[in-house]
C-alpha cells in the first residue's frame, strides 16, 4: 500500500515537474509547481519526515507559491510566445539527455544492489521535537546564519528594485 | 535547557570576524537610512572600522585555532591564511570604491554593508568543514556578488552582468547543492573528516560510479565559482558589465574564497579518490589556461581582456590544485595572494581611467597613457609585467611555485603546456604596455580625472607589496608554507 503511494506521488511529482517545463503560459507552470511541491510533502510524509512535510505543505505549496501567482497575476504576464526553435541544439541535447539518464539509472542500479531497503514506517524521528533539537544544539550556526542570506536577499532587493529618491 | 544550548566563549572567540562583520553590516544599513546625506562620508570610515576589527579577530583567533560548532567550522592555518586575505581584499575593495562610486552618483551605504556581507560569506566559506556550512557561505557571498555586480541599475551593462550571473550562477549552486546531496546519501553525513574517512574505508570500486558522479557534479559547481572552463562562459560577461571596482572585487576575493572552498573539499573530503579526480582537473585547468589566454590575445576592451586573463590565471591555480599535494596547496596560497594584490592594483588604474559612465573602457583610450598620467601608467606596468610572471614580481614566484609543485607532483606535460601559455599571456599584456608609451593619444581621450587619495594608496600599495613579494618571496612563501595545515 505504501509502495503504490509512493509511485502514485512520485509520478505525480514528475509529471508536474515536465508539465512546469514545457507550459507556455507562467500561471500553468505555477500550478504544476504547487503540484510538484504537494506530492513532494507527501513522500516525505511516507518516509517519516512529518514536519518536514508540513513545512513543504505551508511554506513552499502555500506561502511561497501564492506569492510566486500574485506576482505573476500583477505583472499580468501573457503566454510566451512560440518562436520556430533552431533544430541544431536538439542534436546536442539529446544524445546527452540519454547518456545522463543512462548513467543515472546505472548508478541507481548500482545502488540499489547493496543497499538496504526503506521500509515506510521504520522511520519516527521526524517529528518537531526532533528537528528543533538538532536545530537549535547541533545545528544551531547553519540556522542561524541563514538568517544573514536572507537578510542580504533583502538588502538585495532593495538595492536593485527602490525607487530612485 | 542543559548547558550545552549555549556555544561556549571559546567556540564565539573562533567564530568571532564573521559576528563582527555581520553586525557591522546590519549597523551600517541602519545608519544608512537614519543619518544625514552629508555626513554619509563616515559610513565607509566605519566600513574600513569594522574590516580591521575582523581582521584583528581573525588573527587572534588563530591564538586558539580548532574546530567550532560541532565541527561545523574548523579554525586552522589554511583557514586563517583566507580569512585574512578575503578581509584585506575587501579593504582594499572598499578604498578603491569610494571615488567610482561618488563620480557615478551611486548611494554608497548599501555598497559597503554588500561588502560586508560578502566577507562573512566567504570567511564562512574557508573556515567551513562542513558541506552545509559551505553551501550557505557560498550563498551568501554569491547573492551580494549578483547584487554588486548591478549596482548602477540605471546602467544597462550593470543589469546585462548582474542578471547573467545571477541565472548562471544559481543554475551552478544547483549542481552544487545536488553533489552534496548525492554524497549526503552515499555516506550518511555532510562532514569533510567523516565523508574522507567512510570514503578511505569503504570498497570504493562497488560505489564508484556514485562515488564519481556526486564528486562530478560539486566539480562543476566550485569550477563555475572560481571559473574555471568548461564553466568560464560567464566571467567576460560580468566582467565587463560590472562596475570596475567590483570587477575587481569579484575577482580577487570571492575567487580566491571559492578556491579555498574547492581545495578544501576535494583535498580532504574526496582525497582517497584522489587518482580519479586528478585527470579531470588536469584536464579542466589545460582547458581553462588555453581559453583563457588565446581569447584574451583577441580582446580591445580592457575589463574583458582582464576578465580573460582572470579565467587564465584560475588555470595556473587549478594546476596547483591538480597536485593535490601540500606542497601544491602553499603555491596556491600564495599564487592567490599574489594574484589579489596585482589583479586590485591594476583595476584601481582602470577605475581610474574609464572616467564618468565608463566611457573608456578600449585599449586604444589608454593610448598615451605614459606621458599623461606617468604613475598609473608606471604601477599599470608593475601589475602586467607580474600578470605576465616576470622576475622581481609577486607573479613570477607564484607561477614558478605552482610549476614547481607540478614537477614534483609529476605533472610534466601540464607544466610544460602551462609554462607555454604564460609565453603566449606575454603577448597581450605587452600589448597594452606598447599602447600605452608608444602610441599618440586620440582625440576621445581628455578625461584625466585626478586619482583620489585612497585609490592612490590602493595603487602604490599593492604595487609596492607585488615587488616586494616579488623580490623577498620567502616573506609570504614562509606564511603560505606555517599556514598550509589543513585540519583533518
Amino acid at each position: 500500500m505504501d509502495s503504490l503511494f509512493f509511485l502514485a506521488f512520485a509520478a505525480i511529482a514528475v509529471a508536474c515537474g515536465i508539465n512546469l517545463v514545457i507550459q507556455t503560459h507562467p500561471i500553468t507552470s505555477a500550478l504544476s509547481l504547487i503540484g510538484v511541491m504537494g506530492s513532494l510533502a507527501v513522500l516525505y510524509l511516507l518516509l517519516g519526515a512529518e514536519f518536514i512535510a508540513m513545512v513543504q505543505l505551508v511554506v513552499y505549496a502555500g506561502a511561497i507559491m501564492v506569492l510566486f501567482v500574485f506576482v505573476i497575476m500583477l505583472l499580468n504576464a501573457g503566454a510566451e510566445k512560440r518562436v520556430a526553435r533552431p533544430w541544431k541544439p536538439y542534436l546536442v541535447g539529446a544524445p546527452l539527455l540519454v547518456i545522463f539518464v543512462g548513467v543515472a539509472s546505472c548508478i541507481l542500479h548500482d545502488m540499489l544492489g547493496d543497499s538496504d531497503p526503506v521500509i515506510f514506517g521504520s522511520f519516527t524521528q521526524g517529528g518537531a521535537r526532533e528537528i528543533g533539537r538538532s536545530l537549535f544544539t547541533e545545528y544551531l550556526l547553519p540556522f542561524e546564519v541563514t538568517s544573514v542570506l536572507i537578510l542580504i536577499a533583502i538588502l538585495g532587493a532593495m538595492v536593485l528594485a527602490r525607487k530612485e529618491f | 535547557m542543559p548547558a550545552s544550548f549555549m556555544p561556549s566563549a571559546q567556540e564565539m572567540m573562533r567564530f568571532l570576524p564573521e559576528t563582527l562583520l555581520t553586525l557591522a553590516g546590519v549597523f551600517l544599513m541602519v545608519l544608512e537610512a537614519i543619518m544625514a546625506p552629508e555626513n554619509k562620508g563616515r559610513l565607509k570610515a566605519f566600513a574600513l572600522f569594522a574590516l580591521a576589527a575582523a581582521l584583528a579577530a581573525a588573527v587572534i583567533a588563530y591564538n586558539d585555532p580548532g574546530p567550532a560548532f560541532n565541527r561545523l567550522l574548523i579554525i586552522d592555518g589554511f583557514a586563517t591564511f583566507f580569512r585574512v586575505l578575503v578581509i584585506g581584499v575587501a579593504i582594499l575593495a572598499v578604498l578603491g570604491s569610494s571615488q567610482y562610486l561618488a563620480r557615478e552618483g551611486a548611494n554608497p551605504g548599501e555598497y559597503w554593508a554588500l561588502v560586508l556581507f560578502s566577507v562573512v560569506g566567504q570567511s564562512l566559506m574557508v573556515t567551513s568543514n562542513e558541506l552545509i556550512m559551505i553551501f550557505i557561505g557560498l550563498e551568501i557571498s554569491s547573492i551580494a556578488s549578483y547584487v554588486l555586480a548591478g549596482y548602477l541599475r540605471d546602467d544597462a551593462r550593470n543589469s546585462e552582468s548582474a542578471l547573467k550571473y545571477f541565472l548562471l550562477g544559481s543554475f551552478a549552486t544547483g549542481f552544487l547543492l545536488y553533489g552534496v546531496a548525492w554524497i549526503y546519501g552515499l555516506t550518511g553525513t555532510t562532514d569533510l573528516s567523516q565523508i574522507r574517512a567512510d570514503l578511505a574505508n569503504r570498497d570504493i570500486s562497488n560505489s564508484m560510479m556514485m562515488i564519481g558522479a556526486a564528486c562530478a557534479l560539486m566539480f562543476v559547481g566550485f569550477a563555475f565559482k572560481v571559473s574555471a572552463a568548461p564553466f568560464q562562459v560567464w566571467a567576460p560577461d560580468v566582467y565587463q558589465g560590472a562596475p570596475s571596482p567590483v570587477a575587481a572585487f569579484l575577482s580577487s576575493g570571492p575567487k580566491a574564497a571559492a578556491f579555498a572552498m574547492f581545495l578544501r573539499v576535494f583535498v580532504t573530503a574526496f582525497e582517497p579518490v584522489a587518482d580519479r579526480w586528478e585527470p579531470i582537473v588536469w584536464a579542466s585547468a589545460l582547458v581553462t589556461m588555453i581559453v583563457g589566454n588565446f581569447a584574451a590575445l583577441r580582446q580591445t576592451n580592457v575589463k574583458r581582456l582582464m576578465a580573460y586573463s582572470s579565467i587564465a590565471h584560475a588555470g595556473y591555480v587549478m594546476v596547483a590544485v591538480a597536485t593535490h599535494s601540500k606542497l601544491g596547496i602553499e603555491a596556491a596560497m600564495f599564487y592567490l595572494a599574489a594574484y589579489a594584490l596585482t589583479n586590485l592594483g591594476a583595476f584601481a588604474v582602470i577605475t581610474c581611467l574609464v572616467g564618468k559612465g565608463e566611457r573608456f573602457v578600449e585599449i586604444k583610450d589608454l593610448a598615451g597613457l605614459g606621458a599623461r598620467q606617468p604613475l598609473s601608467a608606471a604601477m599599470l606596468t608593475i601589475f602586467l609585467l607580474s600578470l605576465i610572471g616576470v622576475p622581481l614580481t609577486g607573479g613570477f614566484f607564484g607561477k614558478f611555485y605552482i610549476f614547481k609543485a607540478a614537477l614534483d607532483a609529476r605533472l610534466i606535460w601540464l607544466t610544460v603546456l602551462g609554462l607555454l601559455n604564460s609565453a603566449v599571456a606575454a603577448y597581450y599584456y605587452l600589448r597594452i604596455l606598447v599602447v600605452m608609451y608608444m602610441e599618440e593619444p586620440g582625440d576621445t581621450v581628455e578625461n584625466t580625472q585626478e586619482m583620489g587619495g585612497a585609490l592612490k594608496f590602493v595603487l602604490v600599495g599593492s604595487a609596492v607589496a607585488t615587488l616586494v613579494i616579488g623580490t623577498f618571496p620567502s616573506l609570504l612563501l614562509d606564511v603560505a608554507s606555517r599556514y598550509a595545515v589543513l585540519g583533518r
